[in-house]
C-alpha cells in the first residue's frame, strides 16, 4: 500500500510531505489565489489615478486575470476526480506550509471533489462578470475600482472553498464582506443602497463571528485548526457538549451567510440594491459558503453537535422553503421576488444537509451548483431588463416582453422553468433527491420529524411553481400591453456582450439537468468519506 | 558596577536625540530652522529604532544587585533593574517605530498650525526616552520614572496650539488626571514595599509567592488593585478613560496620535510588566478584574463611538474599546498560571497590529485636514490615496480584511480568551467586534461619496511618507503575522 493513499488516521506519516509533492499540484492552487489577487492589486493601484482609474485598460485586465483564473481552476479538475481511498478528506492539490506559528496556523489549501465544484463556478460567475462590465458599467463608473474590488472578492470566495486550516477558512470568509460592501453602497446607486450595504456587512459580520468563536473552541479542545486532522478524528476527543456549543456558533455563522430564515431578512435588500454584478456573485457563489462551510467544517468535526442539532437545522430550511415561496407571491420587484426565491432554494439546500445522508449532502452540493447557475442567470437578466427600462419593477414593465425582446424572454424563460425545478434542467435534481433524502434521514434522526418536513417543503414546492408561472405571465408572456410609461417600450434585444456573459449559464443549466453525474461524480465519494460518522 | 550601554542603547539614544535637537533648535540659521529640528528630531527617533533592532534576539541586564534574604526568609538572587530579553524588545522596536511615525506625520502639521518644531522634536524624544526605560524596567522605581517621563512631555505636547482655549483646557484635565493616577500606583507601590520590603519584581513575586501569610493580608490586593488603577487611567480603560476624548480632540492631531500609540503602548507595557511579573502570584485578583475592565472599555468605548461626529473624538473612543480588546487575554488567565506566556504575547502582539493601524489612521486623518466626519465626504475624488488607505485602517482596526493585520489581532485575542475558558470575554468581544465595524465604516465610506471634485488635495511628502510607511507595516504584518505574535514562542 503506498503511504500516499494509506489511511492518515492519528499522528500523520513522516513522509506526508514526499507524497504531497508526488500530486504536484500545490503551484495551480496557490496561483488559483495569487492572480485574482495580483489583479485586484495592479486594479486597485489604477484606480488610484483618474486616467488609470476610467481607461478601458483596466476592464481588460480584470478580463484577463478572471479567465486565468477560470483557465486554472480548470486545470484543477484531473488531479480531483475518482474516489478518494480511504481517506476522510482527500485534497488533491495540496500545499501545507507553516504559517503563523505563534498560533498554531498553518497556510494549508486542497482541492477535492467537493470544493471543486463551487471553486469553477466562481471563476466562471467571475469571469462573466468582467466580461459584462467590459460594456456596462454602473455609475459612478470607474471599472479598476469596480473591477478591483471583483477581483478581490473572488480571491475571498475561492480562499473559502479551498482552505484546510480553519483559520484561514476563516480569514478568507472575511475577506469578501469589504469588498461586497463597497460593491453595493457605492455602484447600487438605489436609494436605499448604502442602508442595504450597511445591513448586509454587519449581519454577515454577527454571523461570522460565531463562525471563529466555534473554529476556537474546537481548538481549545483540540489544539489543532487543521480541517483534514480534525475531520478524521471526526469529534473524538470533544465532549458532547463542547461539541454542542461549537456547532450552535458556527450553526448561526452559517446559517446568517447561507441564509436561513428567520436570518435571512438582510438578503432581499442586498440583492435589491446591489448592481448586476454584485447579484450574480452574492448569489452564485457568496450564499454558498454557509453550506459549504456546513458540509466541510460543521459535520465532519462536530457530527455529535451535528445529530443534536439537525433537526433544528431541518425545521427553520424548511420554514425558509415556506416563507421564502410565500413572499415571492406578493413582490412586485422582480429583483427582489429572485432574491426570496434564493432563500427558498438555499432552504432545499439547507434541509438536504439537515439529513445527513450522503444522498442528502450531494444533493445539497448539486442544488448549490444548480442555484449558481439559474439565480446567476436570472440576476444577469434582470440586470439587463433594469438597465433597458431602468427598472424592475413588475407593474411598470407590464406583459410581452418575449414580443418585444423574444431572445431575451426566451432565456428568461428557460432560467424560470429551470428555477422552479422542471425536470431535465438543473435546478430539479438537487430538489429531488433532497425531499428523497427527507424521506430516509440518518438513522440517528427521526423520521417521523422529517416526514413532516418532508411534507411542508414538497408544498414549497408548489409555491415556488405558483410564483414563477406568475412572474412568467406577468412580465414575459401575454400580448405586449402598453403601460403607458414612456420608456418601455422598444429596446435593444440581447447584445453579443451579454450574450457571452449568459449563454455559458444557460447552456450549463441544460447540461447540468440532463447529465447531473458532471457533478455528483465529484461529490459522492468524499462527501460518503466526510459523512463516515452518520449511521 | 559595570553599567552596559548596548542594552541602554535605544534609550541613550534617544536623549541624545532629544539635546540634539535643543542644540539644532539654538544654532540652525533661521531660515532652515524648523526642517533641521525635524530631521534631527527624525534622525534621534530612527537611532533609537536601531539601536532597538540591534538588540533583536539578545538578552541583557544592567543595574544588578547582589542576592540578598528579604524579611521573612525570603532568598531571592541576583536581581537588575533593566533587562532587555524578547518582551523588552518587541516593546522597544515597537516605541521607537511608533514615535519615528509620530514625528514624520507632525512635520507638516507643526508649519501649518505654527507649532514650535525645537519644543516640538524635544518633547516628543524625551517622552520616547521614558518609554523606552519603561519597556526594560524591572523594578518599580525605574517603572516609575520611565513612566513620569513618558508622561511629563505630553503635558506641554497636548497644550502646544498656544492660543488654542481647547489646547489648554486638555492640557490641564490631562495634567490633573495623570497626577492623580501617579498618585494611585506610586500608594501601591509604598504598600507593596511596606509588605515586602523590596522593589525589585522578581523579589516582590518572590516574596508574595512565598509568604502566604503576607499574600493573604487584604493590604496587599488592595495595593495590586492601586497600581492596576493606575495603569488603567494611562490605558484609558473604563472608567478611568473620560479625559481621552477630551484631551485627544482638544490636543494637535499629531499629539493625540502619540498619545493613542506611544503613550498607550507604554501603559499596556507596565500593565504587563507588574501584573504577570511583579504580581504574578496575585493572578487571582488582577485577571478578573482586567477582565472587567475589559468588557467595559470595549462595550462602552465602541456605543459611545458610534454616535461621534468628530473624526479624533471617534478615534479617541476607538482607542479607548481597544484598551479593552487589548486587557482580554490578561483577564482570562485566572485558571491557570500556564495561561499568562500566551497572554502575554497576545496582549503585546494585538499592540504591535493596533500601532501601526492607528498610527496609519492618523496619518490619514491629519492628511485629510478636516476633523468633521460629513467635510470627509469626497476625499476619495480629492486624494483616492488618502481616503483608500483611510479605508484599509479603519477596517483594519474593525478587525477585517483587506488587510489581515486586524483580523488576526481580533483572532488572537478571542483565542487567548477561549484558551482561558472565559466564553463570555470572547462572545462580548465578537459583539463588540460588529458594533465597531459600524462606525469605522461610516468614516471609511462617508469618503467615497459626494463626487463634488473640489481641488485635489496636496499632500505634504513627510505626511505621505508617515502613510506609506504604515500601510507598508500593514501589510508586512498581514503575510507575516508572526512577526508581531512571535513572543510566545
Amino acid at each position: 500500500m503506498s503511504p500516499c493513499n494509506g489511511s492518515r488516521r492519528g499522528h500523520r506519516p513522516p513522509d506526508r510531505r514526499s507524497c504531497r509533492r508526488r500530486r504536484g499540484g500545490g503551484g495551480v492552487i496557490v496561483a488559483l489565489l495569487l492572480v485574482p489577487l495580483l489583479g485586484a492589486a495592479v486594479l486597485g493601484v489604477m484606480a488610484l489615478r483618474p486616467s488609470t482609474g476610467d481607461s478601458p485598460a483596466a476592464r481588460w485586465i480584470a478580463v484577463g486575470a478572471a479567465a486565468a483564473t477560470l483557465g486554472l481552476a480548470i486545470a484543477l479538475i484531473p488531479g480531483s476526480r475518482g474516489p478518494a481511498a480511504g481517506t476522510v478528506v482527500d485534497p488533491r492539490h495540496e500545499v501545507d506550509v507553516s504559517w503563523i506559528p505563534a498560533i498554531d496556523v498553518r497556510f494549508h489549501v486542497g482541492v477535492d471533489g467537493v470544493s471543486l465544484p463551487l471553486v469553477l463556478l466562481t471563476a466562471l460567475l467571475t469571469l462573466l462578470c468582467t466580461v459584462l462590465t467590459v460594456r456596462s458599467l454602473p455609475a459612478p463608473g470607474r471599472p479598476a475600482a469596480f473591477n478591483g474590488l471583483v477581483l478581490l472578492l473572488t480571491v475571498g470566495l475561492l480562499g473559502t472553498f479551498v482552505a484546510l486550516d480553519l483559520v484561514l477558512f476563516f480569514v478568507a470568509f472575511e475577506v469578501v464582506l469589504a469588498p461586497m460592501y463597497f460593491l453595493i453602497a457605492v455602484w447600487g446607486g438605489g436609494p436605499r443602497a448604502r442602508h442595504a450595504a450597511t445591513k448586509f456587512v454587519l449581519y454577515t459580520l454577527l454571523g461570522s463571528v460565531f463562525v471563529i468563536i466555534g473554529i476556537l473552541t474546537v481548538y481549545a479542545a483540540t489544539g489543532t485548526f487543521d480541517v483534514v486532522t480534525l475531520s478524521e478524528r471526526g469529534g473524538a476527543g470533544i465532549a458532547r457538549g463542547t461539541q454542542v456549543l461549537a456547532f450552535a456558533a458556527l450553526f448561526a455563522g452559517f446559517a446568517v451567510k447561507s441564509p436561513l430564515w428567520p436570518v435571512h431578512t438582510w438578503l432581499p435588500d442586498a440583492h435589491t440594491e446591489a448592481p448586476t454584478v454584485g447579484s450574480v456573485l452574492l448569489a452564485g457563489a457568496l450564499l454558498k459558503m454557509g453550506t459549504y462551510g456546513l458540509v466541510r467544517v460543521a459535520l465532519p468535526v462536530l457530527p455529535e453537535g451535528a445529530r443534536t442539532l439537525a433537526p433544528v437545522l431541518g425545521v427553520l430550511a424548511v420554514a425558509g422553503i415556506v416563507v421564502g415561496s410565500l413572499c415571492c407571491l406578493v413582490q412586485t420587484d422582480v429583483k427582489r421576488l429572485i432574491a426570496y426565491s434564493s432563500v427558498g432554494h438555499m432552504g432545499f439546500v439547507l434541509l438536504g444537509i439537515a439529513t445527513l445522508t450522503p444522498t442528502g449532502v450531494n444533493a445539497a452540493l448539486l442544488g448549490n451548483v444548480a442555484h449558481g447557475l439559474i439565480t446567476g442567470l436570472l440576476f444577469f437578466l434582470v440586470g439587463g431588463i433594469k438597465e433597458r427600462y431602468g427598472t424592475a419593477e413588475l407593474r411598470t414593465l407590464g406583459s410581452g416582453l418575449a414580443e418585444r425582446l423574444p431572445r431575451l424572454g426566451a432565456l428568461f424563460v428557460l432560467a424560470s422553468v429551470a428555477s422552479l425545478g422542471l425536470p431535465g434542467l438543473a435546478g430539479f435534481w438537487g430538489e429531488a433527491f433532497t425531499l428523497q433524502a427527507t424521506f430516509r434521514p440518518a438513522p440517528e434522526l427521526s423520521r417521523a420529524t422529517y416526514a413532516v418536513l418532508l411534507a411542508v417543503a414538497a408544498v414549497g414546492t408548489a409555491f415556488t411553481t405558483a410564483y414563477f408561472l406568475r412572474l412568467l405571465r406577468a412580465m414575459v408572456l401575454g400580448p405586449d400591453v402598453p403601460t403607458g410609461d414612456r420608456k418601455v417600450g422598444a429596446a435593444v434585444d440581447v447584445r453579443p456582450v451579454e450574450l457571452a456573459a449568459w449563454a455559458p449559464l444557460a447552456v450549463l443549466t441544460v447540461v447540468v439537468g440532463l447529465y447531473p453525474r458532471l457533478v455528483l461524480e465529484l461529490t459522492d465519494a468524499p462527501v460518503r468519506a466526510l459523512l463516515a460518522a452518520f449511521g | 558596577m559595570t553599567i552596559d550601554y548596548v542594552a541602554l542603547g535605544p534609550v541613550i539614544a534617544a536623549t541624545a536625540g532629544a539635546l540634539a535637537v535643543l542644540v539644532a533648535d539654538l544654532a540652525a540659521p533661521l531660515r532652515v530652522r524648523a526642517t533641521a529640528t525635524f530631521a534631527v528630531a527624525t534622525a534621534g527617533a530612527a537611532a533609537s529604532l536601531a539601536a532597538s533592532l540591534a538588540l533583536v534576539g539578545d538578552r541583557r541586564s544592567t543595574f544588578c544587585t547582589p542576592p540578598v534574604t528579604l524579611p521573612g526568609n525570603v532568598q531571592v538572587g541576583r536581581s537588575c533593574s533593566y533587562t532587555v530579553d524578547s518582551l523588552t524588545v518587541y516593546l522597544l522596536v515597537l516605541l521607537s517605530a511608533a514615535a519615528l511615525g509620530t514625528l514624520l506625520l507632525s512635520v507638516a502639521y507643526a508649519r501649518e498650525h505654527g507649532l514650535p518644531p525645537g519644543e516640538y522634536g524635544f518633547l516628543v524624544l524625551a517622552s520616547l526616552t521614558g518609554a523606552l526605560t519603561l519597556a526594560g524596567a524591572r523594578d518599580m522605581i525605574t517603572l516609575l520614572i520611565g513612566l513620569e517621563t513618558l508622561t511629563l512631555p505630553t503635558y506641554a505636547l497636548v497644550g502646544l496650539r498656544r492660543r488654542d482655549r481647547s489646547s489648554a483646557e486638555a492640557a490641564v484635565k490631562y495634567l490633573l488626571v495623570s497626577v492623580t493616577a501617579t498618585a494611585l500606583t506610586l500608594l501601591g507601590i509604598a504598600l507593596v514595599y511596606g509588605l515586602v520590603g523590596t522593589l525589585h519584581f522578581d523579589r516582590i513575586a518572590a516574596a508574595f509567592g512565598q509568604r502566604d501569610e503576607i499574600r493573604q493580608l487584604p493590604l496587599g490586593a488592595a495595593a495590586v488593585v492601586l497600581v492596576l488603577g493606575g495603569f488603567a487611567f494611562k490605558v484609558a480603560a473604563v472608567p478611568f478613560h473620560w479625559w481621552a476624548p477630551d484631551v485627544y480632540q482638544g490636543a494637535p492631531v499629531p499629539v493625540a496620535a502619540y498619545l493613542a500609540t506611544v503613550s498607550k503602548a507604554g501603559g499596556v507595557a507596565g500593565l504587563v510588566l507588574v501584573t504577570t511579573v511583579a504580581f504574578g502570584p496575585y493572578r487571582q485578583v488582577w485577571s478578573p478584574a482586567l477582565a472587567v475592565l475589559a468588557v467595559a472599555s470595549m462595550t462602552w468605548g465602541n456605543l459611545v463611538a458610534l454616535r461621534q461626529r468628530q473624526a479624533v473624538r471617534l478615534l479617541a473612543w476607538s482607542s479607548v474599546a481597544h484598551a479593552g480588546y487589548l486587557l482580554v487575554p490578561l483577564g482570562a488567565v485566572a485558571a491557570d498560571p500556564d495561561l499568562v506566556p500566551q497572554a502575554v504575547a497576545a496582549t503585546i502582539g494585538y499592540l504591535v497590529l493596533y500601532v501601526a493601524m492607528n498610527l496609519g489612521a492618523f496619518a490619514c486623518v491629519t492628511a485629510a485636514g478636516v476633523t468633521a466626519i460629513d467635510d470627509f465626504r469626497g476625499l476619495a475624488r480629492r486624494s483616492p490615496l488618502v481616503a483608500g488607505a483611510l479605508a484599509v485602517f479603519l477596517l483594519g482596526l474593525a478587525g477585517l480584511p483587506p488587510t489581515l493585520a486586524g483580523l488576526v489581532a481580533k483572532v488572537v485575542v478571542l483565542r487567548s480568551a477561549l484558551l482561558g475558558g472565559a466564553g463570555w470575554l470572547a462572545v462580548a468581544v465578537a459583539v463588540n467586534t460588529v458594533i465597531g465595524l459600524a462606525y469605522y465604516l461610516r468614516l471609511a465610506a462617508v469618503t467615497f461619496r459626494g463626487g463634488v471634485a473640489v481641488e485635489r488635495l496636496r499632500v505634504a511628502p513627510t505626511l505621505a511618507v508617515a502613510i506609506g510607511a504604515s500601510v507598508v507595516a500593514v501589510l508586512l504584518l498581514s503575510v507575516a503575522p508572526q512577526l508581531a505574535l512571535g513572543l510566545s514562542r
